[in-house]
């Protein structure tokens, strides 16, 4: 995730340009990713078939859905500002983004905090829920982390139509942990 | 020296820092400080960290984020193998001997345990550390025959082979190679608390109801999990961007697709491993109930997920010893690698064969029994690719003008024995002959004959092949060769009987069997010994040519590819100037062939 310059340049360059080599490897990370994502999902439906517990709160999971959702629109919108050199507008709506993203991570615990008295983690559908929604609360931490790093780097005046990348890489991944969520959110208040 | 000062100070911090965090909130949710495991799991990720952020990432990433300048090192001569270094050879010579080590270490467990069966009955360990000694053999081991040659040769070779001056992303490859030193630490911690005895494979319930090693033994797969990931996104983007001009698809040697199709296998399914662990980690400290059938798991779901990663991981330490055995066939019968396009596709038809058969080792595990015929099928239609692979190699050999240096001998080595390892493995994929064979010595020998036969035995062949480019200098062949014979004579005298061992019921894994297999027990004690003792030949034939053998000339086995039009050992940044490939890598016997120029360019046109 990085086009500042190596140490060791290269004293003869590659066939691709830099930024095509960066959306390769960040997209085989990403694949390779899905596979983790994918085998909580397939150990979900495994153990428990289509089962889903009553005391699941539906308004809260959409609530979170939404802005969870709502927060890759203000990623995108911030994606699109840097590259059109708008950084103004590229650090408002990563700072939204960031906001959103915790206002959904406040939400998991508020869920969390249901579920331990329904069903906690040594229960059969708290295992896979704790799971599940932990390691996607991890990855939108670590975004959330990502996007931080981001807006403090933007406002110092780094990135730009000439060097989109990394805010490019970070809202990418971003819209990805969003995606994960689509098929979890479903895999977990969805089913049944 | 000092970036692994930084790292060890970085790591202790991180453990204690997550520790005294986990103390904080525990005290904060009512709960007693103290629990010996989440602390053990939790200092251990932050250390992890830590440790990362001491040895490299600090200096060469953070500073950057925090819009300051990185720091790289520039440390010279062979204290750059002790330091967070991005030259892709660099990493490659860390790797190659790191793993070797780590080879000749668990060997070493295993002449333990063969003195242990020489007899039946109790010898000098008791049944408890012999498991212990067995599952830390099988574990290391593993981690050896997954990691050594893809990252030993994948890193040095791979980039030069495909004329490029270093990997895709240099330092996130220097990153990889230093996730090794906290597997390591894992490792022996493990074996300090109480070691683990559940075998490489760490089935549940036995992994989570055993001593605190094995939660060490989880967090350390999870953590070589983690690097190969890393590795396998650097080696693909590398092969696929980083390529000569006119290096096509079909002119890339053997032994870069052999690469790629292991880095696919890794990407893919190296998260399942990752998966297994961080469950098995929740089940064990969080009390969460995956595997557990008292609260509602599934243990046969976690052989569903280890193996799903775990069978192709088979073929992430076969495939690029195929690509070795290959790549020398080629060069040592002087001739075109024949039906190259089929061996190709042999290999990347075992990559994708290799995800649809995983339940093989499942046989007897009472997993749904509309199963069984599907993957017994699958797992027999492996063997056609891999036949594509072995008619390469046939056609190659037939009628070639063999020279047999130790690195061909190492070749044949591989394909002599992968043809045993494999016949005997359409045994096992047999459903009604596999019920009986289940755990007993035949699978040992069957997977002895696949991973060591093939993957280690491949390894040593790119040893003694790329040995002259690595070190600029020559090993000695008399050695050699003696190292070769030895080798598998002992191998093969250690390995055959043991099939007749497991078909007559010696079960594996238990350091005891019934008093008649006594004597052929002690033959293959007395055999596995020998075994071990030619790695004596092999460490002094290394240790002394790297230090006083023959200068190497830059191509000593007048081959053809581009690791060896250039000195020995290259450069930093391999060549002068981007080489324009212009041919097959393999144009023995056809005049005026030539696979690639190399040379000061008038001026480099990129893109
Ligand atoms: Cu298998």
């Amino acid at each position: 995730m990085s086009s500042s310059v190596d140490a060791h340049a290269a004293p003869h360059a590659a066939r691709y340009p830099r930024l095509y080599i960066n959306r390769l490897g960040f997209w085989l990370f990403i694949f390779s990713e899905s596979m983790l994502f994918a085998g909580l999902l397939a150990s979900r439906f495994y153990l428990l078939g289509l089962y889903r517990p009553p005391e699941l709160s539906q308004t809260l999971g959409l609530l979170i859905t939404v802005l969870l959702l709502l927060s890759s629109l203000t990623a995108y919108l911030a994606e699109a500002a840097i590259v059109h050199g708008d950084r103004r507008s590229f650090l408002r709506n990563t700072l939204y983004t960031m906001v959103l993203g915790t206002i959904f991570l406040i939400g998991v615990a508020f869920e969390w905090n249901a579920a331990f008295t329904h069903f906690p983690p040594s229960s059969p559908f708290g295992t896979v829920f704790f799971a599940m929604t932990g390691m996607h609360a991890l990855h939108v931490l670590s975004g959330i982390f990502l996007l931080g790093l981001i807006y403090y780097n933007g406002r110092r005046g780094a990135y730009g139509p000439d060097d989109p990348w990394p805010p490019e890489g970070v809202v990418k991944y971003w819209h990805f942990v969003d995606v994960v969520w689509v098929f979890f959110y479903a895999a977990l208040y969805l089913v049944s | 020296m000092k970036p692994i000062l930084k790292g060890i100070l970085g790591g202790i911090v991180g453990f204690a820092i997550g520790v005294i965090l986990l103390m904080l909130i525990r005290v904060l949710f009512g709960l007693p400080a103290w629990s010996t495991e989440p602390a053990a799991t939790v200092g251990y990720l932050f250390g992890l960290i830590g440790w990362l952020l001491g040895v490299g990432v600090w200096d060469y990433w953070a500073r950057g984020w925090l819009g300051r300048p990185n720091k790289p090192y520039t440390t010279t001569g062979w204290r750059r193998y002790f330091d967070f270094d991005t030259d892709h050879k660099v990493i490659g010579v860390q790797y190659g001997v790191t793993l070797v080590l780590l080879f000749l270490l668990a060997g070493l467990l295993a002449m333990v345990m063969r003195y242990e069966l020489m007899r039946p009955g109790r010898d000098i360990i008791n049944s408890a550390v012999y498991n212990r000694i067995m599952s830390m053999h099988g574990t290391s081991m593993v981690f050896v025959a997954v990691a050594a040659i893809m990252g030993a040769f994948g890193n040095y070779v791979m980039p030069i082979m495909i004329g490029a001056d270093d990997m895709a992303y240099p330092r996130l490859n220097a990153l990889s190679y230093w996730f090794v030193p906290p597997v390591a630490i894992a490792l022996l911690i493990a074996a300090f608390t109480g070691g683990f005895d559940t075998g490489w494979t760490g089935y549940p319930p036995l992994v989570e109801v055993t001593k605190l090693g094995a939660l060490f033994y989880a967090l350390a797969f999870f953590t070589i999990g983690f690097a190969s990931i890393l590795g396998a996104v650097n080696i693909l983007t590398t092969a696929i961007t980083m390529r000569a001009p006119g290096l096509s698809w079909g002119r890339l040697p053997i032994f870069v697709w052999s690469i790629i199709g292991t880095a696919i296998l890794s990407l893919l399914l190296t998260q399942f491993i990752a998966l297994s662990m961080i469950l098995v980690i929740l089940d064990r400290v969080g009390g969460f109930g995956f595997f557990d059938p008292s609260q509602g798991g599934a243990p046969i779901l976690y052989q569903h997920i280890f193996w799903f990663y775990s069978h192709p991981a088979v073929y992430v330490m076969i495939l690029p010893a195929f690509g070795i055995a290959l790549e020398i066939i080629s060069h040592f019968s002087r001739k075109p690698l024949f039906a190259y396009k089929w061996a190709v596709a042999g290999m990347l038809g075992v990559v994708f064969l290799s995800i649809i058969v995983w339940a093989h080792h499942m046989f007897t595990s009472s997993m749904t029994e509309k199963l069984l015929i599907p993957f017994m099928i699958s797992t027999e239609l492996i063997s056609v690719p891999t036949g594509m692979v072995f008619l390469a190699a046939l056609g190659t050999i037939w009628r070639g003008k063999l020279r047999l240096d130790t690195p061909m001998l190492f070749a044949l080595g591989v394909i002599f024995n992968f043809l045993l390892g494999g016949i005997t493995g359409v045994f096992l994929s047999d459903v009604p002959v596999d019920v009986h064979l289940q755990d007993t010595y035949f699978v040992v020998a069957h997977f002895h004959y696949t991973i060591v036969g093939g993957g280690i035995f491949g390894l040593f062949a790119g040893i003694y092949y790329w040995f002259p480019k690595v070190t600029g200098r020559m090993y000695n062949e008399k050695l050699g060769k003696l190292h070769f014979w030895w080798m598998i004579i002992g191998f093969t005298l250690t390995f055959i009987p043991m099939f007749w061992l497991g078909i007559n019921g010696m079960n594996r894994r238990i350091a005891d069997y019934s008093p008649e297999l006594g004597g052929v027990n002690m033959f293959v004690s007395l055999m596995a010994f020998f075994l071990g003792a030619s790695f004596i030949v092999f460490v002094y034939n290394m240790v002394v040519s790297w230090v006083w053998g023959e200068e190497a000339v830059a191509n000593p086995w007048n081959a053809t590819t581009l690791e060896w039009m250039t000195p020995s050992p290259p450069p930093h940044h391999n060549f002068p100037a981007t080489p324009e490939v212009v041919g097959d890598p393999y144009g023995y016997g056809i005049p005026g062939a030539l696979h690639a120029r190399v040379g000061p360019a008038p001026s480099v046109a990129s893109d």
